[in-house]
């Protein structure tokens, strides 16, 4: 009896102890910077939305209530508090910005970039500092093809996934394709887009393709009349864009005018964020991307459906691919710290990190190129196609990852040219 | 320039790379890219001197970025000095031809010039894929004679040569304010006629300034670019020119000192913005400037005239 007593003391003891530790564990919090476009022409398209899934996935996992296979409260038991941060500014400007949230604010890591420029800006910082770094949205594979990073992962493919899928997709579904025209903006994302989409669709093709003419207008220009003549006098069967956002609404709108989408095929390789602004202005058969499995292409899962449902409930809008890139971002995060375990070292984390394979709402990621730093995953394109109003997709072609992704260690234009030697497209 | 201010100079320099060799990190990069976009705005306040504003500075202050970043870069060449005098050289260079017809103009065209040659540049720029087109490249560290300090202390070398450069550039600067070609430029100003009646070359003076603020403003795009580790065309995008001439307007003309004031000012006032309204941090900046030209339209430094005044005043 007395022994039971002492043992069940020592029980209720360690109980008591193992409870504070806990509680008080759970008191310090796990601060995270979070880097997107507040402000400017990125913000509507891109930076509210993924704002927006950022307090979503954020609010979920400090409940707990993120669905299965997602699981425990918080990141390794600490609640995420947020410090949110405008990307407006440019490149000397995020860097600094950068400094101030891991000097001065004293984050445990930053989760951020939509801009390219800002995304070849911010690793070096990061390796000085040695603050761990998720990149969720920017595009320029040339991040992890011109260095090398220990603090730095990006859970997202580059914008060379899009464009190859896209060089494959309109080679396999458009019958006696002859000739290509393109019109993209005239900055680093728009030439880098159409750049990969031609040189893939000349390697598919052993250069039987005709360009007909290039365009690149001025980024934001609004106005593409000039642009959609040269478009409709060389004519082509189909019209690669990677235009985003406003360009997008603008340049549907002015090109159904002219009966330039009647006459001529067009991919839109980043048109998902226009769906729910402008669909009704998209014409039938437009080919379109959402750069990854996201949106409308996202494949079924719990986790999916959770974040579609409860993202339209609480904005009022179904989330496009920069919400889904944030919440891959959270997600990988998370499960990193998680598998590294509570009171980890950064270095820890960054070695569960590295490599990882995750399920998000958009699918399986795996982070399988750049040294276990960058991630690869599967890409899908799809015809519009409206029934009774509503839109909805035919021809849905998934390409998988190693299919439309440069294997480790390759640089997306020298692969491309030398026949994309290894990919797997079955 | 007494011995005994010189000397005063000397240790305040000092002070302030002691000091921003002890601050947080995040504290000393901001006061390096003060420093740096100080240095354009000393230049910039050159011209206005003159009665010339222009809306172009990001020309030279991306040309100084672009020289470092190549250097380093494609080059590998990384000691400061040599990346200094290149940047000095190329960015000279331009203005002298720049410059033959640029200080024909006054006014609003020489500010509309101005702005279309660093536009210019930002065209060719955006167009240039091996120089990574709108999304810039990365500058390597940098070293000194030889030394090379590392990631971690780049910066405080970066530190030490900006604490450096403002302060015997800020000597010169103001020498040359006081000197006759340096007066010449109020002269300019008010009577062009005048001065030419009186045997002066208007166009001479103006030039001078110009190439002066075109290196100038090399010497700050250098500074960022090292201290940062990145460069792109926003670099000569009109909004970054506008900026300097924002902190132009802050600090006021009266003095050396009062554009790299303002820079530190500005660039602090613009963090906290940041941290306190991530949202409306622009709304900010324009009340703080509003506020300026409204209640101190000669700048800042028309405070510490106040107080020289009053001063005076009380003495006599």
């Amino acid at each position: 009896m007395k022994h039971s007593l002492l043992t069940a003391a020592t029980v209720a003891c360690a109980m008591t102890t193992g409870g504070l530790s806990l509680s008080a564990h759970a008191a310090d919090d796990y601060k995270l910077g979070l880097v997107t476009f507040l402000s400017g022409a990125a913000s509507g398209p891109f930076g509210i939305p993924a704002k927006n899934a950022a307090d979503l996935v954020i609010d979920a996992i400090n409940d707990g209530t993120l669905p299965a296979p997602i699981q425990g409260k918080g990141i390794d038991g600490r609640m995420i508090t947020p410090v949110y941060v405008d990307e407006a500014g440019g490149a000397t400007k995020q860097t600094s910005e950068f400094r101030n949230l891991v000097e001065r604010d004293g984050v445990d890591a930053v989760v951020g970039y939509i801009s390219s420029g800002d995304c070849l800006a911010i690793p070096a910082v990061a390796e000085e500092l040695k603050m761990l770094t998720v990149l969720f949205d920017c595009g320029t594979p040339r991040v992890f093809e011109e260095a090398d990073y220990k603090y730095v992962f990006r859970t997202h493919s580059t914008a060379s996934m899009d464009n190859i899928a896209a060089a494959r997709y309109i080679n396999d579904n458009v019958p006696d394709l002859q000739s290509v025209a393109g019109i993209n903006q005239n900055y680093s994302w728009g030439h880098d887009s159409w750049r990969d989409f031609t040189e893939t669709l000349k390697v598919l093709r052993d250069g039987d393709i005709e360009i007909t003419t290039e365009q690149f207008p001025k980024l934001f220009a609004g106005q593409y009349g000039a642009e959609i003549s040269a478009l409709q006098v060389n004519s082509a069967d189909v019209i690669h864009t990677s235009f985003w956002g406003g360009d997008t609404d603008a340049f549907v709108l002015q090109a159904a005018a002219r009966g330039l989408l009647a006459d001529n095929q067009v991919i839109f390789t980043a048109g998902e964020t226009a769906l729910n602004s402008l669909g009704e202005h998209l014409p039938d058969g437009a080919i379109i991307g959402a750069r990854g499995p996201f949106g409308p292409f996202a494949p079924e899962s719990e986790l999916n459906t959770w974040f579609q449902t409860e993202f339209t409930e609480r904005f009022g809008t179904p989330p496009t691919f920069p919400a889904y890139h944030m919440a891959h971002a959270l997600i990988g995060l998370k499960l990193a710290q998680d598998k590294a375990g509570v009171g980890a070292s950064t270095e820890d984390v960054i070695s569960s990190f590295e490599g990882l394979e995750f399920e998000g709402p958009g699918g399986k990621v795996e982070m399988s190129r750049g040294k276990g730093h960058q991630a690869a995953t599967e890409m899908v394109y799809g015809r519009l196609k409206r029934v009774d109003g509503e839109i909805t997709f035919t021809d849905i072609t998934r390409y998988p990852a190693d299919c439309v992704n440069p294997p480790e260690g390759t640089e997306t234009v020298k692969w491309i040219q030398a026949g994309m030697p290894g990919a797997e497209c079955d | 320039m007494s011995k005994k201010s010189l000397a005063l100079l000397f240790f305040l320099g000092l002070a302030i790379l002691a000091v921003g060799l002890v601050l947080p990190n995040w504290m000393s990069y901001l006061l390096t890219i003060a420093m740096g976009k100080g240095l354009v705005v000393l230049g910039l306040v050159l011209l206005m001197r003159a009665g010339l504003v222009s809306f172009g500075q990001g020309l030279y202050y991306c040309v100084g970025a672009y020289v470092a970043g190549m250097l380093t870069q494609f080059a590998e060449v990384t000691d400061v000095l040599l990346i200094l005098l290149a940047s000095i050289g190329v960015s000279v260079a331009i203005a002298a031809i720049i410059g033959l017809l640029l200080c024909r103009y006054r006014e609003i065209f020489f500010a509309m010039f101005s702005m279309a040659f660093s536009m210019i540049l930002y065209g060719l720029l955006v167009r240039n894929q091996v120089l990574g087109s709108t999304d810039g490249f990365n500058v390597a560290n940098p070293s000194l004679l030889g030394w090379a300090p590392g990631p971690e202390a780049a910066s405080d070398l970066v530190l030490a040569v900006a604490v450096f450069l403002v302060f015997s550039l800020g000597i010169l600067a103001w020498r040359y304010l006081k000197s006759l070609s340096g007066y010449a430029g109020e002269a300019v100003r008010e009577n062009e006629i005048r001065l030419e009646y009186l045997g002066g070359s208007v166009f001479k003076i103006v030039y001078v300034k110009y190439i002066i603020a075109a290196g100038l403003a090399a010497i700050g795009g250098t500074v960022t670019a090292l201290v940062s580790g990145h460069v792109d065309p926003e670099m000569a995008y009109w909004t970054t020119s506008g900026e300097f001439v924002f902190i132009a307007l802050m600090g006021g003309t009266a003095h050396v000192a009062a554009p790299i004031i303002a820079a530190v000012l500005f660039e602090a006032l613009r963090t906290y913005a940041f941290a306190v309204a991530p949202y409306t941090w622009q709304m900010i900046l324009g009340f703080a400037l509003l506020a300026i030209i409204l209640f101190m339209p000669s700048g800042l430094w028309s405070l510490v005239e106040r107080f020289q005044t009053k001063k005076a005043r009380k003495t006599t």
